[in-house]
C-alpha cells in the first residue's frame, strides 16, 4: 500500500475546497454550464441519463479496507447503495447530487481517495496490473512507477487541457493484465542487457471509433529518464494533436497520421532539447517513493496446508479454487479473485453491503488490502492458503464466489443505455441474459477461457474490439442492434476482433453468441485450444458459416 | 438512439417536449408551459411544430442555472391526453433502468 | 478588459493594434505575429515598447531571435479548453530564457490561474471582473505541487527528500 503523507493529503484537501467553491459558483449562476463542465469533468463528474455520475480513482487498483469501507459509505450516504467498478480501475456512482458532491469528496479525502482527472481531456488514472507486487516472476512492483507517474500527472500545469483524454497503463509481468496495448501510453517494465530496469514504451493505442493497437516507440527507456520521456511525448501531443475534430483528437490519430517513425523522431528531438529540467529520477528519489509502500509481513507457511487437503473433497470449493485462486510469489499464499459477475447480475456492480463485507474479509484474510482489476472484478492479494476454505464460505454467502473468472460469463460491459447519455443501446441486459444462458458452470468450464466484451456505443468503454467475442450496440431506425466481432484480445498479443456478420437485433444476440460458442466447440482441435486460438487458426469464415447459415 | 447531445437542426416530426437534468441534483426534468421545470413528464409543455419546439428550447436553454443540457425529445400522446416517452432512451430516463439493480446474493 | 499583473488589477499600457491599422507614434503596442514578422526592425525602432501576440499553433522558432527586444509576448487561448499555450509559455520561460511580460489572452477562467502562473504567465487579460478580483486568493489555492516547472516552486518529492535529509542530519 502507498501511504499518503501530509503533502498528498494537503493537495487533495485543497482540491476539495477548490471544487466546493466551483460548485457553489455553478449553483449560484456565477459559472455557466459551459465553463463548469471542464471543471466538473476534471473532478470525475459526468452528467448521465438519470443524474450526475461520479467517477472515483483507484490508482493502480489498490485499496485498503478502510478506503473500501469509505466507498461503501459514499454509495450508501450519497447514492443508491451500490457502485460500479470500471475497466480502468475506477468506481462509479450513478445517482450523485451535484450539491452533495463536495461533501462526498471530502469524506473520500479523509482516507486518501480522490476523483481528480478521472474524466476530462487530461491525464487519467494511471492503471496497472491488479496483481502488482504479488504476481510471481514480476520484474518489480510496477505500482512504484505508477505512483511516481500518478503524482507527476496530477494537476500538471502544462497538460491539463490536452486535445483529448490520455491514459497510461503499466505492467511488469510477462502476462499483461493491464491491457497496456490499448492505452495512449503503455509501459512494460523490463531489464535491458546491462541488467538495468526500464521500460518498453508503447504509444498510440486506444479503442473507440478508430481503434489502434499501440506501437513501440522506444524499446528501452531507463527508469531514471521515464518522466522526461513521457513529458516529451505529451508536449508533442499537446502541440500537434488535432483539436478540430473530437473523434480525431486522441494521440493514436496523431501517431497514425505522422507514422510512428516520424512521431518518434519528434519526441526524441523534444526529449533532447528538454535537457535537465528536474525530471531525472535518481536512486534517492525512486527510493523515496518506494519507501512509502508497505508490504505485509508474510508468515513462513507450507505450500499445501492441511486445511486445503481437507477441503479438496468439497466439489464446490475445488471448482472455485481452480477457477478463482492464483499463484502468489510467496509460498503458502494465494491471490483470490472475487467475481463481480454473478449469474443474472450487472457486471462490475457491488452493493455497499458487499463492499463492507469484502473490507472485513480483507482485514481478516488479506492484510487489509483489496485490488481492483480492469476486468471489473476485485481481488484479495495476500490470502494464506490455509484460509481459503473459510474465505470461500464467506464469499459464497456474499454472492462473490461465482467460479467464472476468465470464463464466458466473466463479461466486461459498459453501463450502456441504461445509464449513459452517449449510449446507443443497452449493454447490461445483454450481459445478464448471456450469464443466464451459460449459467451452468460445468459448461462454462468446458468452453474454457473466453472473454466477452460489450459496449453500448462506438466509444467502446466495454472494450468490445478486444473481446474474444465483442458486442457493439448500434442504433438502426430507433431500434437496438448489435455488431459482433470475434478474435480480439487485450493482452500482450493484443489484437482487434473481426466482424462476423450483419448486426443482429437485441432479442437475437444471446442466440448468436450461443451459436458462435457451439461452432467453436465443434471446430476446436482439442479441448485445450482456446476460443481465440481457434479463431486465429481457422479465421472467421468457418465460424461465420455455421452461425449465419440458417440466419 | 442518436444522442440528442448532437442535436443541431431543429425539425420535429411529431409531438415533442424539452427535457434536461436539474442542475443541483441531476434529476430528469421536463420544461413546463409555465416557464419552469417538473420531474413529471405529465407536466411538460408538448409542442407539435418545429417553431414552437425551437422557442421552447430557447427559453429552456436560457435557464442555465436551473437545468443542464436541454434538448428536444419525442413523446407519444395516448388517448385521454397521457404523455408517454417517444423512444427507449426517454423511457429509461422517465422510468429508470431496465435492469434489476440488486446484485443477487 | 481587466488586466491582472503582479497579482493585481492594473491599467494596460499596451494598445492592441489591429493588422492594417496605423501604429501610434509612441506608447506600447501589441501587434500580431504576422505584422511583427513582416518588418520587425521597423517596429522595434519606433519609440515605445513592442509586444507580439503569438498564435498557439505557430512554432516559436520565428519568435525566439527577437525575444530579448520584446516587452511582452501574448499567448492565445482561443477557448479555455485549448491548452497549447501552456506548452509555449513553458518553452519561452524555461528553454529560451524569456523574462519579459508573458501575457495570457483570449478565454481565461480564474480556475486556470494556478496552471498559468506555474507555466510562466505573469499577466492576464481576464474576461470577467469577478475573476480578476479573485486573482490573489485563487493563486494561493494550492500549496503542494508535484511537478517541477520554471516557477521554481519546490516539488512535493523534493520537499520529502529535504525533510528526510534534515531528519537524518538531526539524529
Amino acid at each position: 500500500m502507498y501511504a499518503y503523507d501530509e503533502l498528498d493529503r494537503t493537495l487533495i484537501n485543497e482540491r476539495v475546497s477548490e471544487f466546493r467553491d466551483q460548485v457553489k459558483r455553478r449553483l449560484s449562476g456565477e459559472l455557466t454550464e459551459d465553463e463548469f463542465k471542464i471543471l466538473r469533468l476534471q473532478n470525475g463528474v459526468y452528467l448521465q441519463l438519470h443524474a450526475y455520475m461520479f467517477r472515483v480513482a483507484i490508482p493502480y487498483g489498490t485499496l485498503s479496507s478502510k478506503q473500501l469501507r469509505r466507498l461503501a459509505h459514499v454509495a450508501r450516504r450519497y447514492d443508491r447503495g451500490y457502485g460500479h467498478f470500471t475497466t480502468r480501475q475506477n468506481i462509479q456512482f450513478n445517482w450523485i447530487k451535484l450539491a452533495e458532491l463536495p461533501d462526498a469528496l471530502a469524506d473520500l479525502a479523509e482516507v486518501g481517495i480522490h476523483a481528480m482527472q478521472t474524466s476530462g481531456n487530461n491525464m487519467r488514472n494511471v492503471t496497472s496490473d491488479q496483481w502488482a507486487g504479488v504476481a510471481p516472476g514480476e520484474i518489480e512492483d510496477p505500482r512504484i512507477w505508477s505512483e511516481i507517474i500518478r503524482q507527476h500527472t496530477t494537476l500538471h500545469p502544462e497538460f491539463s487541457f490536452l486535445p483529448r483524454k490520455f491514459k497510461i497503463a503499466i505492467t511488469a509481468a510477462e502476462h499483461d493484465r493491464a491491457a497496456i496495448k490499448i492505452h495512449d501510453i503503455g509501459l512494460r517494465l523490463h531489464k535491458n542487457a546491462d541488467g538495468e530496469t526500464g521500460f518498453e514504451v508503447l504509444v498510440g493505442g486506444g479503442l473507440g471509433r478508430t481503434p489502434f493497437i499501440a506501437k513501440t516507440i522506444k524499446p528501452f527507456v531507463s527508469g531514471r529518464d521515464i518522466l522526461g520521456y513521457i513529458e516529451a511525448i505529451l508536449r508533442v501531443y499537446n502541440q500537434y494533436g488535432r483539436r478540430d475534430n473530437i473523434y480525431k483528437a486522441r494521440i493514436k490519430i496523431l501517431v497514425h497520421e505522422l507514422g510512428i517513425e516520424k512521431f518518434a523522431k519528434e519526441v526524441d528531438e523534444e526529449w533532447k532539447a528538454m535537457g535537465d529540467v528536474g525530471l531525472t529520477l535518481d536512486h534517492t528519489a525512486i527510493e523515496e517513493v518506494r519507501s512509502r509502500f508497505s508490504y505485509p509481513a508474510y508468515e513462513k507457511l507450507p505450500h499445501m496446508p492441511d486445511e486445503l487437503k481437507q477441503a479438496a473433497h468439497d466439489k464446490l470449493f475445488e471448482r472455485w479454487r481452480k477457477n478463482s485462486v492464483s499463484a502468489h510469489k510467496v509460498q503458502g499464499y494465494s491471490i483470490v479473485t472475487l467475481s463481480l459477475k454473478p449469474v443474472g447480475g450487472p457486471p462490475g456492480d457491488a452493493t455497499a453491503e458487499q463492499m463492507d463485507a469484502v473490507a472485513d474479509l480483507a482485514d481478516k484474510y488479506s492484510f487489509g488490502e483489496i485490488r481492483v482489476g480492469h476486468e471489473q472484478n476485485l481481488a484479495l492479494p495476500h490470502v494464506a492458503k490455509r484460509d481459503l476454505p473459510a474465505l470461500f464460505k464467506a464469499l459464497d454467502r456474499l454472492g462473490l464466489a461465482t467460479p467464472n473468472v476468465n470464463l464466458v460469463t466473466d463479461i466486461i460491459a459498459c453501463p450502456g443505455l441504461d445509464y449513459c447519455s452517449l449510449a446507443n443501446a443497452r449493454s447490461i441486459p445483454i450481459a445478464q441474459e448471456l450469464t443466464r444462458r451459460f449459467a451452468n458452470h460445468d459448461t462454462a468450464d468446458l468452453i474454457g477461457r473466453l472473454h466477452i466484451n460489450i459496449s453500448g456505443c462506438i466509444n467502446a468503454c466495454g472494450h468490445h474490439h478486444v473481446g474474444h467475442i465483442g458486442i457493439l450496440g448500434v442504433e438502426k431506425n430507433g431500434e437496438e442492434f448489435y455488431q459482433i466481432t470475434i478474435g480480439g484480445r487485450a493482452d500482450e498479443n493484443a489484437q482487434l476482433g473481426t466482424l462476423i456478420g450483419p448486426a443482429v437485433p437485441y432479442a437475437e444476440v444471446a442466440d448468436v453468441i450461443e451459436d458462435i460458442v457451439e461452432a467453436y466447440l465443434a471446430l476446436r482441435d482439442r479441448p485445450e485450444e482456446l476460443f481465440v486460438d481457434t479463431v486465429k487458426r481457422l479465421g472467421v469464415e468457418p465460424i461465420r458459416e455455421r452461425v449465419y447459415a440458417t440466419r | 438512439m442518436t444522442s440528442p447531445l448532437e442535436q443541431k437542426k431543429i425539425r420535429i416530426t411529431g409531438p415533442s417536449v424539452v427535457t434536461a437534468n436539474r442542475t443541483w441534483d441531476g434529476a430528469v426534468v421536463y420544461r413546463t408551459a409555465k416557464q419552469g421545470w417538473s420531474t413529471e413528464l405529465a407536466d411538460s409543455a408538448v409542442v407539435s411544430t418545429s417553431d414552437d419546439a425551437r422557442a421552447l428550447l430557447a427559453e429552456a436553454t436560457a435557464d442555465d442555472v436551473g437545468a443542464v443540457g436541454p434538448y428536444i425529445a419525442p413523446v407519444e400522446l395516448k388517448d385521454g391526453g397521457n404523455v408517454k416517452p417517444g423512444n427507449l432512451r426517454e423511457q429509461i430516463r422517465a422510468k429508470g433502468v431496465t435492469i434489476d439493480l440488486q446484485v443477487p446474493a | 478588459m481587466p488586466l491582472v499583473k503582479q497579482g493585481r488589477l492594473t491599467t494596460d499600457l499596451f494598445v492592441h493594434v489591429a493588422d492594417g491599422a496605423e501604429l501610434p507614434g509612441d506608447g506600447a503596442v501589441l501587434v500580431t505575429a504576422e505584422r511583427f514578422l513582416a518588418d520587425p526592425e521597423a517596429l522595434l525602432r519606433r519609440a515605445g515598447k513592442v509586444g507580439v501576440i503569438w498564435p498557439n499553433n505557430r512554432n516559436l522558432d520565428d519568435l525566439v531571435p527577437h525575444l530579448d527586444r520584446l516587452a511582452s509576448v501574448a499567448l492565445v487561448f482561443p477557448t479555455f479548453r485549448d491548452g497549447r499555450a501552456y506548452s509555449q509559455a513553458r518553452l519561452l520561460r524555461e528553454r529560451y530564457g524569456y523574462d519579459g511580460e508573458l501575457r495570457a489572452t483570449g478565454q481565461i477562467l480564474r480556475d486556470q490561474f494556478v496552471f498559468m502562473t506555474r507555466a510562466g504567465f505573469d499577466a492576464f487579460e481576464v474576461k470577467k471582473d469577478a475573476d480578476a478580483d479573485a486573482f490573489a486568493q485563487t493563486v494561493k489555492r494550492y500549496s503542494v505541487f508535484y511537478q517541477p516547472t520554471g516557477d521554481g516552486r519546490v516539488t512535493a518529492l523534493n520537499r520529502r527528500m529535504q525533510l528526510r535529509h534534515s531528519e537524518s542530519a538531526g539524529q
